[in-house]
C-alpha cells in the first residue's frame, strides 16, 4: 500500500529531522570526520625531520645534501660529526632518518667507484620507513642521473621511466578522500536504519505499528526509504566536497557512481535493519552497529589494501559491501571507470541488499520477546 | 571515622567485584573485544605489499629482456603475468587483475647495446597511492639488483655513481605487524577503558541504584574509588592479554621493559578510565554513553594517534590537535617500548602527559559528580 | 490534632514554603509551589498525589539529593539544604525504582548496605536475622536480586534501606507495581518497624486507598499542597454525602450517566451494577433528582464514605475541572449492530511458554460484542501475555484464539483494521506533534483524502486536543497522552478495542472522564477488552477474569466475586479483598498439592 508506506517515510523523517541531538549525528559528525580524515589521514611524507652525518665535506656531498635538505618530503634536523651521536637522534624520534656519507665519497666518486651513503631510518612506523627510503632512493638516482651526464660518462643501458597511472602525483589525498564517501555514507546509513526499529521497539511504538494493517513488506519500504534518503543526500555532500574543496578529479560518470551508492546503500541498510530487528533495546543495536562497522572498516581496503590480507580474511572480505562500494568509488572518480565493467562490484551488493531485507522483514514479527 | 571509610570502600569494590563476575558483558568488553578486535586488526591490517600481481610486456622477448624479468620472478613481491601488447596489459590493469606495468619495446635490446639508457616503461595504478609508492619502490630495487649483474657479467666496472645501503633500526624486515600491533593495543585499551567505565557508571544511573547510593554515608570519592579500582584491575588484565598476544601469537619483540610498560599503561588507563567516567557522569544514560565513548574515542585513537598514519606528515594544525588525544603518547610509548627499548627521552615525557591527562579527565569527572541529582 | 499543638512536638521533618522549579526546553515546570508540611516523629505520614503531583521531587528534597529554589527544610533538626552529607548519612531510602543491584544476591545486597553504613560485623548475624524475620526473605538469602519476585523485591529494597537503623525512612512509592498481597505485606512491615522500633516514616503512594493506613496523610496536587491531616479527618467532611444509586431496567452505564449530569452531583461512578455517588450536600437525593425522572423507582442507600470521595471533591474545589470529564461523552463510533449473543472474542486451552515456563496456561474466555471485558492480575500474572496473543503481538505457544473470527498474528492485514490498540505506556511518537501522530496512524490505518481529513478533526473536536495540535506530543500532560492514544486507537472506528493498563499513573479525575468515553464506546456496541491492576476499575467491567500466575483464578461479573468473599468478619469485601482471598486461596492450595 504506498499511501502507508509513504506516511512512514514522513514519519521516519520527521522523527530524524526533529530531533536536535540525531540532526546534529547526521550533520556534525560527518564534516568534522571529512575534515580530519582528509587532512590528517596521508601516507603522504611532509617535512620528514632527518640529520646529516657528513664525513666527506667535499662540493659533490654537499650537493647531495643539498637535494635532501630542499625536497619538500625532508626537513634538516641536525648535523652530527660522530658515530654515537646517530642512536640517541633516532632513539629519541628527533630525527627520522640520518643521512651518512662516508669519508671517502667524493674520492670514490671521481675515481668511478660507487660512492657509498648509508641511510638509517628508524623502523618503529615500517610504512614511513619504507616510504623515507624510497623518497631517498629517487633523491639519489636523480642524483645519479646528473652526476653521470656531467661527467660525460657512459649511461646505464637501461633506465627507469616510471610513471603513474590515474593519480599521477600519488596524492593520498586522491585515495583517501573517495574512500571517506563510503565510509561516512555507511556510518550515517547504519546509524540512521539500525537505531531505527530498536528504539521504536523500545519505545512501544512498533506495537503500535504491527498492530496497523500494515504489512512487513510496508514498514520495510517505510524505513528503508529515509535511509535511502539521507545516505543519499550524505554521500552527495562528500562528493561534492571531495571535488570542489580536495579537487579530487571525478572522471567518470555520475550514473556508475550512483547505480553504485544505490545497491551499497541497499545492502547497508538491510544489515541495519537486520541488526535493529534482532537487537531488543537501542544499546544491543548500538553495540552490534559497532560490532559489525569496526570489522567492516578495517576489512574494506579504506586504509589498507585487501591485497596484503592473508587468503582466509581477503575471503570474508566478499561479504562486507563497503569492499565493493570502494572500488566502485575509486575507479569512478579516479579511473573514470564505466557502468559495464563495475558489474562484478554491482551484483554482490544486491544480493547482500536484497539476503538482509529479506531477513529484516522476517524478523519484524518474528523477534518480540 | 577511618575504619568506617575503609569499610564502606570494601564494601563498595566488592559489590563491583561481584557485579563483574556476574556481569558477562563487562567480561566481554575487557577480554574478548579486545582478542577480536587484535586478531582483526593484526591479521586485517597490512601495510607490506607481497605478491603484487604485473605485467609483463616484452615486445620482442629476447636475451636480454629475460634477464631484466628474471628478476621479478624471483622477488617475493611480485607474481608477474605476461601480456603481448600493452593494450592488453592497460585492461589487465583497468580490471584490477594487475597493479602495474613493465613495458620493455621492441628496440629495447638494441637500444641498450648501443647507446645506452633504454628506457624501461613502468606503469603503476596510483590509486591507493602509498601502495603505489611501495611498489615503485621494489621496482627500483629488481632494477639495481639487475644492474649490477648486468655491469658484473660484461666486466665492467660499476657505472652507479652513488649506492645507497639503507639500514632500518628496530624494524629491519620493515613489517607492518611490528609497528601496527604495539598502537593497536593503544587502540584498543582507549575503546575498553572508556567504555567500560561509561557504560557501568551510567548502568548504575539508568537503573536507580545511584540515587540509593547517593543517600547513604559514602562520599563521593568514595563512589568514584570503587569504580575506579576493579577497572582498573580489569583494564590492566585485558592490557597484560593483549601484550601476550602481541608478543606469541604476532611475534612483536619487546625490548624495553615490562616495569616500564606496566608504569605506562596504568597511567594510560587511568586516563581513559577518567575519559570514561566524565563521559558517563555527564550522560547519566547507557546508550548516550556509549554512542559518546565510540565518537570521542575510537575514531581519533584510530586516525590521530600515530597508529596508522604518521603525525608528523600531518597539517601543523592537526598535529596541534593530537596532542589532546591520550592515545598519542601511549601508542608513541608502545611503539618505542616495544620496538626501541628503553628510551627515558621518549617514554617520560609521553608518561608525564599522559599522567597529566588522567589528572585532567579524572579532576573533571569529579567536579561534574555531586552527590545530588542536578 | 490543631496544627499548633503539632509543631510543638518537634517535628522529625519540617518543610517551609519550599518552591521547586524545573526548566526543560524553555519551558518551567513548578514541581513544588511553596510547600510546607511537618512530620510528627513515631509515626507514618503519607504522601499521596496522582502522578506529577511532586511526591517524587519532595522526597528527594527532603533525602538532600535535590536543593530547593525557595524555602526551608529540616530534617531531624539538620538543615537539608546546608548539609545534605549529613541528612544523607542518617536517613532510610529507599528510592522509586529501588536500586538493587540485580546481580548481587539478598545477602550481598544487605552486606553492602551494612558496610556503607559501617555496621560492624558482630552487629550483623541478629541484625540480619531480624530484618528477614520482618521482610519473610529468609529462605532466600543466596538468590540473585533479579530472581525475586516484585514483591520480594521491594521488601529487600526495605530491608537494605533499614540496614543502617536509620530514625527516618523515606520511602518512595513502595507499593507501586506490586500485587495486592504483597502491597499489605509490605504495609504490615511498615506498621510493625514504627510499632517496634518507634521509627519515623515518610511514604508516597500513588494509590489513595492506602491513604487510610497511614497515621498522616499530606495530599499534594500539582505541586500544591491540599490538605494535611489525619485519614479519617478527610473522609469525616464528607460523611452522608455519598450513595449507592441502582435502577433494576437501566443499564448501568446509561444510569451513570445520568448520575453524573444531575445536579448537585460531584462524582458518579460505576461500582458493580449499582452507582457510586457523591453530593454537594449532605441530603439524601431522591431517584427523581438524580435520574431525571428516566428511573424514578431508583433505590438509593447511603454508604460510608471513602477517601478517594474526598481526594475527588478537594481536586473539584481546587481546579478547574476539563468539560469533557463533566460533559457527556456525546460520541457514538459507528455503531455495529448489538447482538449480545455473539462471541467477538474466543480463547480455548491458550498457553505461551517461554523456554520451560509457562507464563500462560490453558486460558478459557469469551467476550461477547459490546462488552467491557476485564483481565485483571499482579505484575508477572500472565495478563500482558495474554493480551499480547491477543493482539497477534505474539504467537501462542497452544490452543486456539480468535478475534472478531481470526488470528490476528495470521490474519490478513486487513482484519486489523477492526482493531483498535492503545498500549500499557504511552506509546506514540514522541518527536512526532499530536497532528503529525494523527495523520501517521490514520494512513497506517489506510484511511486517505477527505475521510481522512475528517478522522483527523473529528479526533482534535472530540478528544479537545485542538490547541496542543502542533505540541510536540512528548511535552503534553500526561491526561492528554492519555487521549491520544486512545484517540489514535479510535481513528478507524474499529468493532474492538484493545486497552493495555489504559489508566495507570493517571489522577482520579483523569481515569473518570477515560471511562466516560468508554462507557460511551460499549455503550454503542464497540466490544473492549482492557487489562488494569487497579481493582476499583474492575467495577467497570461487565465481566472479567483474574489470572495469577498464568492462570485463571475466577471468572465472572466484579459482584460474583465480591460475594463469593462476603463473610461476617468482611460484610462489604471490596474487589482487593476479593483478589487477595483467591491468590492467599490459590496458594494455600499449591502448597497442600506440593505436600
Amino acid at each position: 500500500m504506498l499511501h502507508q508506506v509513504f506516511a512512514l517515510v514522513i514519519k521516519e523523517l520527521l522523527a530524524v529531522l526533529k530531533d536536535v541531538k540525531s540532526r546534529m549525528v547526521l550533520i556534525g559528525p560527518p564534516v568534522i570526520q571529512l575534515v580530519v580524515f582528509g587532512y590528517a589521514a596521508t601516507y603522504d611524507l611532509n617535512h620528514v625531520p632527518f640529520a646529516v652525518y657528513n664525513e666527506d665535506r667535499s662540493q659533490p656531498s654537499r650537493d647531495l645534501v643539498a637535494r635532501f635538505a630542499e625536497a619538500p618530503a625532508f626537513e634538516q634536523v641536525a648535523v652530527i660529526h660522530s658515530d654515537v651521536d646517530v642512536a640517541p637522534l633516532i632513539d629519541e624520534r628527533k630525527a627520522l632518518m640520518v643521512l651518512h656519507i662516508d669519508r671517502r665519497f667524493s674520492r670514490d666518486l671521481l675515481r668511478g667507484v660507487p660512492g657509498h651513503v648509508q641511510l638509517i631510518v628508524d623502523g618503529r612506523n615500517s610504512n614511513t620507513a619504507l616510504l623515507v627510503m624510497g623518497y631517498a632512493n629517487t633523491i639519489v638516482t636523480d642524483f645519479n642521473t646528473w652526476w653521470a651526464a656531467r661527467q660525460g660518462g657512459n649511461k646505464p643501458p637501461a633506465t627507469l621511466d616510471i610513471r603513474s597511472r590515474f593519480n599521477e602525483n600519488l596524492e593520498s589525498q586522491w585515495f583517501i578522500v573517495p574512500g571517506i564517501v563510503a565510509l561516512l555514507t555507511q556510518v550515517v546509513t547504519l546509524l540512521v536504519t539500525a537505531l531505527s526499529v530498536a528504539r521504536e521497539r523500545e519505545a512501544g511504538t512498533f506495537d503500535q505499528l504491527l498492530v496497523t494493517p500494515m504489512r512487513p513488506i510496508d514498514i520495510l519500504l517505510g524505513k528503508s526509504i529515509p535511509g535511502l534518503l539521507i545516505g543519499s543526500v550524505e554521500a552527495t555532500f562528500i562528493i561534492t566536497a571531495g571535488v570542489l574543496w580536495f579537487g579530487v578529479p571525478l572522471r567518470g560518470g555520475l550514473v556508475p557512481l550512483y547505480l553504485g551508492l544505490f545497491l551499497f546503500l541497499l545492502s547497508v541498510i538491510g544489515i541495519g535493519l537486520m541488526i535493529s530487528s534482532l537487537s531488543v533495546t537501542q544499546q544491543q543495536a548500538l553495540l552490534g552497529t559497532f560490532l559489525f562497522m569496526v570489522p567492516s572498516i578495517i576489512l574494506s581496503g579504506f586504509a589498507t589494501p585487501i591485497a596484503n590480507m592473508p587468503p582466509l580474511i581477503q575471503d570474508i572480505t566478499y561479504l562486507n559491501p563497503m569492499r565493493y562500494f570502494l572500488i566502485i568509488v575509486r575507479g569512478v572518480f579516479l579511473e573514470g571507470t564505466s557502468t559495464s565493467s563495475l558489474m562484478p562490484q554491482y551484483w554482490p551488493m544486491m544480493l547482500i541488499g536484497i539476503a538482509t531485507l529479506a531477513m529484516a522483514g522476517w524478523l519484524f514479527r518474528r523477534r518480540l520477546y | 571515622m577511618s575504619t568506617a571509610r575503609i569499610m564502606r570502600l570494601r564494601g563498595l569494590v566488592r559489590k563491583e567485584a561481584w557485579q563483574i563476575l556476574r556481569d558477562p558483558s563487562s567480561i566481554a568488553i575487557a577480554f574478548v573485544m579486545p582478542v577480536i578486535l587484535l586478531l582483526i586488526f593484526g591479521y586485517g591490517v597490512s601495510l607490506d605489499a607481497k605478491r603484487v600481481p604485473l605485467a609483463l610486456v616484452c615486445e620482442n622477448p629476447n636475451h636480454d629482456t629475460a634477464s631484466f624479468t628474471a628478476g621479478f620472478f624471483q622477488s617475493p613481491y611480485f607474481v608477474p603475468v605476461r601480456f603481448g601488447t600493452v593494450q592488453e596489459a592497460e585492461k589487465a590493469m583497468r580490471a584490477r587483475e594487475v597493479d602495474g606495468i613493465v613495458w620493455l619495446r621492441s628496440d629495447f635490446s638494441r637500444q641498450m647495446l648501443s647507446e645506452g639508457d633504454a628506457p624501461i616503461g613502468l606503469l603503476v595504478n596510483g590509486v591507493d597511492a602509498n601502495n603505489a609508492r611501495i611498489i615503485e619502490g621494489y621496482l627500483q630495487q629488481v632494477w639495481a639488483v639487475w644492474l649490477a649483474k648486468f655491469e658484473a657479467a660484461q666486466g665492467l666496472p660499476l657505472r652507479i655513481p652513488v649506492q645507497v645501503d639503507a639500514r632500518v633500526w628496530f624494524n629491519p624486515s620493515v613489517t607492518s605487524t611490528d609497528f601496527l600491533v604495539p598502537g593497536l593495543i593503544a587502540v584498543i585499551m582507549t575503546l575498553t577503558g572508556a567504555l567500560l567505565t561509561a557504560m557501568v557508571v551510567a548502568r548504575e544511573w539508568e537503573r536507580g541504584t545511584m540515587e540509593a547510593l547517593l543517600v547513604t554515608p559514602a562520599s563521593i570519592h568514595e563512589i568514584i574509588l570503587s569504580k575506579l579500582l576493579p577497572y582498573f584491575v580489569l583494564g590492566m588484565g585485558g592490557m597484560g592479554l593483549s601484550v601476550a598476544m602481541a608478543v606469541w601469537l604476532f611475534g612483536v619483540p619487546l625490548r624495553g621493559s615490562l616495569w616500564l610498560l606496566l608504569a605506562s599503561s596504568s597511567a594510560f588507563l587511568l586516563c581513559a578510565l577518567g575519559m570514561g567516567l566524565l563521559i558517563s557522569v555527564v550522560s547519566k544514560n547507557q546508550f548516550v554513553a556509549g554512542q559518546i565513548a565510540i565518537i570521542v574515542t575510537f575514531l581519533p585513537a584510530f586516525i590521530l594517534s600515530g597508529f596508522v598514519f604518521d603525525i608528523r606528515s600531518m597539517p601543523a594544525a592537526i598535529q596541534l590537535i593530537t596532542h589532546i588525544v591520550a592515545a598519542r603518547y601511549f601508542v608513541t610509548i608502545l611503539q618505542t617500548l616495544f620496538l626501541a627499548g628503553n628510551v627515558w627521552r621518549v617514554i617520560l615525557p609521553n608518561i608525564l602527559a599522559l599522567v597529566i591527562m588522567a589528572g585532567i579527565f579524572l579532576g573533571l569527572a569529579r567536579r561534574a559528580s555531586h552527590k545530588s541529582l542536578e | 490534632m490543631p496544627a499548633d499543638t503539632r509543631k510543638s512536638i518537634d517535628p522529625a521533618l519540617e518543610l517551609n514554603s519550599v518552591t521547586k522549579r524545573f526548566h526543560t526546553k524553555g519551558r518551567t515546570v513548578h514541581a513544588l509551589d511553596g510547600v510546607s508540611i511537618a512530620a510528627r516523629r513515631g509515626i507514618v505520614t503519607g504522601l499521596i498525589g496522582p502522578d506529577g503531583a511532586g511526591k517524587t521531587t519532595l522526597m528527594r528534597l527532603v533525602a538532600g539529593l535535590l536543593t530547593p529554589d525557595q524555602g526551608t527544610i529540616s530534617v531531624l533538626g539538620i538543615d537539608a539544604v546546608s548539609q545534605p552529607q549529613r541528612v544523607q548519612s542518617i536517613v532510610g531510602y529507599m528510592p522509586q525504582r529501588f536500586g538493587l543491584y540485580e546481580d548481587l544476591s539478598v545477602k550481598e545486597n544487605l552486606d553492602l548496605y551494612a558496610d556503607l553504613h559501617a555496621v560492624q560485623q558482630a552487629d550483623r548475624g541478629a541484625h540480619y536475622s531480624d530484618l528477614m524475620r520482618m521482610t519473610g526473605l529468609a529462605p532466600f538469602m543466596r538468590r540473585l536480586a533479579g530472581k525475586l519476585s516484585g514483591g520480594m523485591k521491594q521488601k529487600l529494597g526495605l530491608a537494605c534501606s533499614l540496614v543502617g537503623a536509620p530514625p527516618l525512612l523515606l520511602l518512595d512509592e513502595p507499593t507501586v507495581g506490586v500485587d495486592p498481597v504483597s502491597r499489605r505485606e509490605l504495609w504490615a512491615i511498615i506498621h510493625r518497624l514504627v510499632a517496634e522500633r518507634s521509627a519515623t516514616v515518610l511514604l508516597s503512594t500513588a494509590y489513595l486507598d492506602e491513604a487510610e493506613r497511614c497515621n498522616e496523610v499530606i495530599l499534594l496536587h500539582e505541586g500544591r499542597l491540599l490538605g494535611q491531616d489525619e485519614p479519617a479527618a478527610f473522609t469525616r467532611r464528607l460523611a452522608g454525602r455519598s450513595f449507592h444509586v441502582f435502577a433494576s431496567h437501566l443499564s448501568k452505564r446509561a444510569l451513570q450517566e445520568r448520575v453524573s449530569q444531575a445536579p448537585g452531583v460531584l462524582d458518579a461512578i460505576i461500582q458493580g451494577s449499582r452507582v457510586r455517588v457523591v453530593t454537594e450536600q449532605a441530603v439524601t437525593p431522591t431517584a427523581e433528582q438524580l435520574t431525571g425522572g428516566a428511573a424514578p423507582d431508583a433505590q438509593i442507600t447511603p454508604v460510608a464514605a471513602r477517601f478517594e470521595d474526598s481526594f475527588v471533591t478537594l481536586l473539584k474545589g481546587a481546579v478547574n475541572v476539563p468539560e469533557a470529564a463533566r460533559a457527556a461523552p456525546a460520541f457514538t463510533a459507528a455503531a455495529p449492530s448489538y447482538r449480545p449473543s455473539e462471541d467477538v472474542i474466543v480463547v480455548r486451552n491458550l498457553s505461551r511458554r517461554f523456554g520451560d515456563f509457562y507464563a500462560v496456561r490453558d486460558v478459557n474466555f469469551t467476550v461477547s460484542r459490546g462488552e467491557v471485558f476485564g483481565l485483571l492480575g499482579a505484575n508477572g500474572a500472565g495478563k500482558s501475555t495474554t493480551f499480547r496473543m491477543l493482539c497477534g503481538l505474539l504467537p501462542a505457544s497452544e490452543g486456539t484464539l480468535r478475534v472478531a473470527g481470526v488470528d490476528l498474528r495470521s490474519a490478513a492485514a486487513q482484519a486489523r483494521t477492526h482493531v483498535g490498540y492503545m498500549a500499557q505506556k504511552f506509546s506514540l511518537y514522541g518527536d512526532l506533534s499530536v497532528v503529525e501522530n494523527l495523520r501517521f496512524f490514520s494512513s497506517a490505518y489506510r484511511l486517505k483524502g477527505a475521510h481522512q481529513r475528517e478522522r483527523v478533526e473529528w479526533a482534535l473536536t472530540e478528544f479537545e486536543l485542538g490547541p496542543f495540535a502542533d505540541a510536540t506530543s512528548r511535552d503534553l500532560p500526561l491526561g492528554f497522552k492519555q487521549r491520544l492514544a486512545l484517540a489514535v486507537a479510535l481513528m478507524h472506528q474499529p468493532d474492538i478495542l484493545f486497552l493495555d493498563e489504559p489508566t495507570s499513573g493517571v489522577d482520579p479525575l483523569g481515569r473518570r472522564e477515560f471511562w466516560r468515553r468508554i462507557n460511551g464506546l460499549a455503550e454503542s456496541g464497540i466490544t473492549i477488552m482492557v487489562t488494569t491492576h487497579f481493582m476499583e476499575e474492575a467495577e467497570y467491567c461487565d465481566r472479567l477474569v483474574i489470572m495469577a500466575q498464568g492462570r485463571i483464578l475466577a471468572q465472572g461479573t466484579s459482584e460474583e466475586m465480591r460475594e463469593r468473599f462476603r463473610s461476617d468478619d468482611l460484610p462489604n469485601p471490596t474487589m482487593e479483598d476479593a483478589f487477595v482471598a483467591l491468590i492467599t486461596a490459590a496458594e494455600n492450595q499449591q502448597v497442600r498439592s506440593a505436600a
